[in-house]
Parts: C-alpha cells; structure tokens; sequence
C-alpha cells in the first residue's frame, strides 16, 4: 500500500463511513493515520472531557460535522447537579478561531448558552445543521440568532431540551431569503409561537422534508402547513384538537389524503381522540409512530390507530396501551423493529399496566425486534426464558420494573435465570439495563455470554463485588458501565485498574466505593479523571474511610478539567 | 440492606472459592427475600428534592408522602424510575394543568333575575354538589332516586345542558361522566320537569 498515492488511499478511505471503522484504519500505520485523519469529515466525541477542542481541530482541519456528549447519562434522572459542566462554549470559540469550516453540530447533554448559539452562527458561515438533544441553558433568544445568522441553514432540530421561552419570535428571524429548511423541529418549546411566520417559513421552503410542532401550534395551522407542504415525511403535530363537525376539520382530512410521503408521525400532544380518524388514510405508511406524548390517546382509541399501522418499525407508546393494547401491536405490526413502552404514571407510584404478558406477546407476534425499552409493573423469569428464544436479535434490551428489586412475582425469585437467557440468546447484545431482584449469578451470566456488550445499567443489584468483577472481567467489549445503589466498593473498584482505560466511562452511586479507594485508582491511573461529586458537602478531605456517594471517571488526554465547580473533586 | 451484612460474611467465606459455575448449578444458599430489601441508601428521607425535578403543588406533595407512609417499598427514590427529567416535567404539568384549572359552569334558576357561576372541580360528588346549589338559591330540591328523579314533591329539579345540547336530570350518570359532559345547570321548576324522570 506504500505505492499508493495518498489520493487513491483516500477515495479507499472515502467508502469507510463508521466512525469505529475510521479510528481503526488510523491506527494501521502513521501513512495511514495522517491520509485518514485530513480526510475526516465527521467526527464523534463521546465524551466532551475526553479531549480538548485544540487537540480534536489540530487532528481534523477536514472537520464539517461534530458530534459532542457532555454529562454523563444518569445526569438524565437528575442525578448529577446543575452545573456540574459539560459546557459547548469553548468548543465554539475553538472552532470560531480556527480555519474550520463546520457544518453540523449535534450536542447532547451539553450545556448550551444563547451566547454560544450566537457565537457559532456569526462565526461559522456554512453552517448547515444543528441538532441538539436533552441540552439545557440557552433560550429563543439563542435561537433567534441561529435563524437570523445560518445563511444557509438546512437543520434545526431541538430534542427534549429544556428552554427558556422569550418568545415566539424566533421564527420571524429567519430572512425571507431562507429557503433552505429542510428539517425543523421545535416540538419542546413551550411557548406560544408566531403562527403567520410559521406559515410563511412553510410556504417557502420547497425541500422541507421534517417538521414537529409544538403545543402552541393549533390543528387550524396544521392543516395551513400540510396544505403547502405535502412532500412531508415526518410530521410530528402540536396541538390536535378541534370539533370534528367544523370546516376545518374537514379541510384537514382532505389535506391529508395529499400527504402521501408521511412516514413518520409524533405530536399529539394536546388531542382530541374524535379527530384522529383524519390521519386514519397515512397510517398505512408508517414505519414510525411516537405517541409516547400523548396522554390523551387511550384505550379503544389507540388500538384502533395501531390497528392500521401495518408497516411500523418503529413504536413508542405509554403503557396505558396495556397488555391487551400490545397484543394487538404484535397481531398488527409484522416489521416492528424497535419498541419503547413508557411509563404513564412517572412518579412511580402508581401501577404501571403492561406487565410481562404484554412482552411476550410481541415477542411471538415481531421476530425482527431489535430495541427495546419496557417499563413495567412485573416479570417473570419465564417471560423473559420466551423472550429471549422468540427474538434472538436483540441488540439494545432495557428492562424497568418500576419497583426496585421487585422478584419474579409467581416464584417469589431473583431475575437471574431470565436476564441470563436474554444475554445468552442474544449475541449481538450491546445495550443491556437490568432491574428487579437481581444477585451476583446474573452477572456472572453477562460476564460469560455478553461478549458483545458495550453498556449496561445496574440499580439495586447483587449481593457483592463478585458481581462487578464478573462483568469488567467477562464483557471483553464495554465502554459503559453505569451503576447506582449497589453493594460495590473498592475491591471490586481496584481488582483490574487497567480496565477503564479501554472503557469510555464508569459511573458509581450510592455504592460502597470509599474515599481512599477512589484516590488509590486515580493515583495508578493517571490517564482516568476520577471525579467525585460532594453535592451537600458531606465528605470531609482527610478520612480515607468514609464512602463516596457519587463517582464519575472516564479516561481522557488532557487531565483534570479546568471547569469543575467547587462540588466536584478531581482526584 | 439485608445484603449488606450478609455480604460481609460473604465475603470472608467465598473470598478464595473459585466457582464459575455453569448456570443451572445452584450457589449455596442465599434467600430470595421476598420481602423487599430496605437499603436504607437507596430510599433516603423523602425531602423535596426527591419529589421529582420541580417543585410540585402541595396537594400532590401531600399525596406523595401519604403514599410514603402507606407503603414505604414504593417510596419515591431519587432518579427512580429512571425517566428523563423532560419527559417527567411534560407530564407533571399535565396534571398541575388539570389540578390547576376550574370548571366554571353557568347556573340557572327558573325565576331569578340572574344567573350564578359555579367551579365543578370544588365538589366531589353530587351529594356536595346539589348542597351547594340549594344553599346558593335558598331552596329545597329533595332526595334522589333513580326511577323517580327528585320526589318528596320539591318545587325545583336540578338539570343540565350535555355535551349533545340535550337537557338531562342531575344525577343519573356517574360523578366524572357529569363533569366532562355538563356544559351548564339548569334548576327547573317542578311542573316542568314533569318527564324528566320523575315517574307517573
């Protein structure tokens, strides 16, 4: 391959699109390493800690499209404080002082300012596509200034983020001259929002493909937006609701018939259940349907939705469907790849209504099941021993039951045997998240047959630290551990040290993991940062003994961050 | 936690056992508690930041701790279930929504210059609700029955305009039906409401 002109290496390299297959090719040798690294387009940095802006603009001056995760997944369930970092500004500024020319930028769980937002969209003048997901610290001011800015904005894509809603301003900022919209989606903002704008932004983007509303937009508007906009594939709704004698309704189910490139819907998140049947006509064509926001579908009503949904692949629901509801998911929806069940009733409280019934079921009725995501009242070591023959194709299997250390209800046993028949059924296994009554043997499962794991979940599981060192020691592959309220301390923390390097990150709550431990692995680990989170200032520095209640460590190039708050030690 | 203490002995017994054991073989004992295990971490004293990410109404929080009381294995436990915040957040201003806004109807009476307003979602039920009315205008309306409507010969019949614009007797249809269907009140006059359920 040394005779290759470097041209030829890179058009080889051209067809290597996965970000694992690239970092693998710069490995081979530094020929390669240096062709691969200034072809690099895309770049995927898992961790925002992991290295610094400079090091990441020095290596990729090709660089179009970045995408950055900032706080560490159980951030999620409110278990890291506020302003623990995971700040996108200084990327922003790097990448503003360099001669970058960046296009996309995807942030999750990333603390974002309206200053950055503005930074970026005054800085980076091809600036295509922004897509930023669970992030939180900016405002409709930050987006005013992306739609004002982003001469050639193609993508503004906010998932679930929390923001400060100013006004509904923002949509009137973008120029007449922006036509080049093709994905919108502002479904999480809770504000009111300038409908006319909406509109005319609508009407003059041609090649709009997706667009989520929010609450504020109501079905009138909808029906003004699909009237000019028919080439939608994915719509998700806002506000679904009207009498479905008026006009205007009548008008919408006459609109929708056009709408035949709807392939997904979302939305309802206001709904009246007697003006669904208008979108009775698309859903044949779905392959993806989230109405996991949408509380006011129920009962005979939903099922009658799904019934018509033939072609899903996708689902994501509340468990109000019930076990009956996704009996009728498995009978109707053959090509089902990837299921979420969500609990109605978040606080937990409550009963959850789908119990193991339900996920057998579709288990039988969808062989080609892949994901998974199911909260639930109750399972069985039976259900799951089903599961696992009926969809040996799992690749991401998350289980909660909603009860913590909840045994198999009819043995009165631990969980074990049916996790350990998921995993050993499952070979392509990479996301596994655990919950009922679980001791160490389940561990010792996953350690055994979950060679392909790259994350796992623990909660309120095992009995000792065997059940740790079974899985750092057995699962050859994981990048992620993440572990809360379990009997693990510093045996199981110290036994292979080397472990964490070849790991993204470990996450240990409420364990048994002590001071000293922790200062022991940062000592021999120099390349870890191993972070403690002292929220109520509960520990004191000196005595070694006293058990850590938060630890956060992931391996990173460029040492202890400079923007720790004063909660956060670095050891 | 029972497995705290347990595991310590544990430890020292099985430190130096090698058993990776295929699965199927069974481990010396151990006793699937079916009681659930109190891990004293894992359900720390409920204070307000355990309630869920924002503050909720007083109502809900007082309902959150009775909860506690009543059982304390489903006590709510930090990050548990573990939802995302936002998604929680969209669902708790649901209920404040609902919890928060009245249901304001207008109320007439056969004979008064004017008409009253009432917030159904102050009442629990009917009998509270038809107490009320008869307090606000002064008058007696009788016991309810479900073949004869209000008998003991009152003068005045509580009724109301449905979600179908048609007139019907206060009463016959459950609690929550009535307030999502009533859409305003109408206290008849007897002789009127002759046909409305009062029989013979």
């Amino acid at each position: 391959m040394n005779y290759f002109p470097d041209e030829v290496l890179e058009h080889v390299f051209d067809f290597v699109a996965s970000h694992r297959d690239r970092n693998a090719v710069s490995l081979v040798c530094r020929l390669w390493h240096r062709v691969e690294r200034l072809s690099r387009q895309r770049v995927f940095v898992g961790n925002c800690y992991a290295l610094s802006p400079e090091i990441l603009i020095a290596r990729f001056p090709g660089l179009k499209s970045l995408t950055l995760k900032g706080k560490p997944h159980f951030a999620d369930f409110n278990l890291v404080p506020h302003d623990w970092g995971g700040y996108v500004q200084p990327w922003i500024e790097a990448l503003s002082n360099s001669r970058i020319g960046l296009e996309e930028l995807r942030l999750k769980r990333m603390v974002v300012s309206d200053e950055s937002l503005e930074l970026l969209s005054r800085s980076l003048a091809n600036f295509k596509s922004l897509v930023l997901v669970s992030c939180e610290g900016f405002t409709t001011v930050g987006l005013a200034a992306i739609a004002a800015n982003c001469r050639f904005l193609r993508e503004l894509d906010l998932q679930e983020n929390e923001i400060d809603d100013h006004s509904g301003h923002w949509l009137s900022c973008f120029p007449d001259s922006c036509t080049s919209l093709i994905s919108l989606n502002f479904a999480c903002l809770k504000g009111e929002i300038n409908l006319a704008a909406l509109e005319r932004l609508v009407a003059r983007s041609p090649n709009l493909r997706s667009l989520r509303l929010n609450r504020a937009v109501p079905l009138e508007t909808l029906q003004n937006i699909l009237m000019r906009a028919p080439q939608l594939v994915d719509l998700g709704t806002g506000s679904y609701i009207h009498d479905p004698d008026s006009e205007t309704y009548n008008k919408l189910k006459h609109t929708i018939l056009k709408c035949k490139s709807i392939r997904n819907l979302s939305g309802f998140l206001e709904v009246a259940p007697r003006c669904l049947p208008a979108i009775y006509p698309i859903c044949l064509n779905l392959t993806s349907l989230n109405l996991s926001y949408a509380a006011g579908i129920h009962g005979s009503e939903l099922v009658k939705l799904i019934r018509r949904c033939a072609k899903l692949q996708r689902l994501w629901i509340l468990d109000c469907i019930g076990d009956k509801g996704l009996e009728v998911v498995a009978s109707t929806c053959k090509e089902l790849q990837e299921l979420r069940v969500f609990p109605s009733d978040v606080l937990g409280v409550g009963h959850a209504a789908v119990t193991e019934n339900g996920l057998v079921a579709i288990s039988a009725g969808c062989p080609k099941l892949h994901s998974l995501l199911y909260f639930c009242q109750q399972m069985t070591n039976a259900a799951l021993i089903v599961v696992a023959k009926n969809c040996p194709n799992f690749i991401r299997f998350r289980l909660c039951i909603l009860e913590p250390t909840k045994p198999d209800p009819v043995t009165m046993q631990p969980l074990d045997d049916g996790f350990g028949a998921i995993v050993q059924s499952c070979k392509h296994l990479r996301r596994l998240s655990l919950s009922g009554l679980l001791t160490d043997r389940v561990f010792l499962y996953i350690g055994m047959y979950a060679e392909q794991l790259e994350m796992l979940s623990v909660a309120f599981a095992g009995d000792s630290d065997k059940g740790m060192l079974y899985v750092l020691n057995g699962c050859k592959k994981l990048r992620k551990l993440e572990i809360r309220d379990c009997p693990y301390g510093d045996k199981a923390l110290l036994t292979d040290v080397g472990k964490y390097e070849t790991m993204r990150s470990l996450w240990m709550s409420s364990c048994e993991v002590t001071l000293g431990g922790c200062k022991t692995l940062a000592k021999e680990m120099p390349r870890l940062n191993v972070e403690i989170i002292n929220e109520h200032d509960q520990m004191e520095i000196g005595s070694e003994e006293q058990r850590v209640e938060k630890m956060y460590l992931y391996r990173t190039l460029v040492g202890p961050r400079k923007d720790a708050p004063e909660f956060v030690w670095t050891l | 936690m029972e497995g705290c203490m347990a595991f310590d002995k544990e430890l020292n017994l099985e430190a130096t056992e090698l058993r990776l054991g295929l699965p199927g073989i069974k481990e010396s004992e151990k006793q699937p508690s079916s009681t659930i295990k109190s891990n004293k971490r894992a359900f720390p004293n409920m204070d307000e930041k355990s309630c869920g990410s924002k503050d909720s109404s007083k109502a809900s929080h007082a309902q959150k701790c009775n909860q506690e009381i009543a059982s304390p294995s489903k006590a709510q436990v930090v990050g548990w279930p573990p939802v995302r915040s936002y998604r929680k957040n969209c669902f708790q201003a649901k209920t404040m929504e609902a919890e928060a806004a009245g249901v304001y109807l207008k109320v007439s009476m056969d004979g008064a210059p004017y008409l009253r307003k009432i917030d159904l979602k102050i009442y629990k039920g009917y009998p509270e609700l038809l107490k009320a009315l008869e307090d606000m205008f002064k008058f007696s309306m009788g016991e309810y029955s479900e073949s004869e409507g209000y008998n003991n010969g009152s003068e005045f019949v509580p009724t109301y305009e449905d979600k179908d614009g048609d007139w019907m007797l206060v009463g016959d249809v459950p609690w929550d039906m009535f307030i999502s269907s009533c859409k305003r009140l109408r206290i008849m006059k007897g002789s009127e409401a002759r046909g409305l359920g009062c029989a013979v």
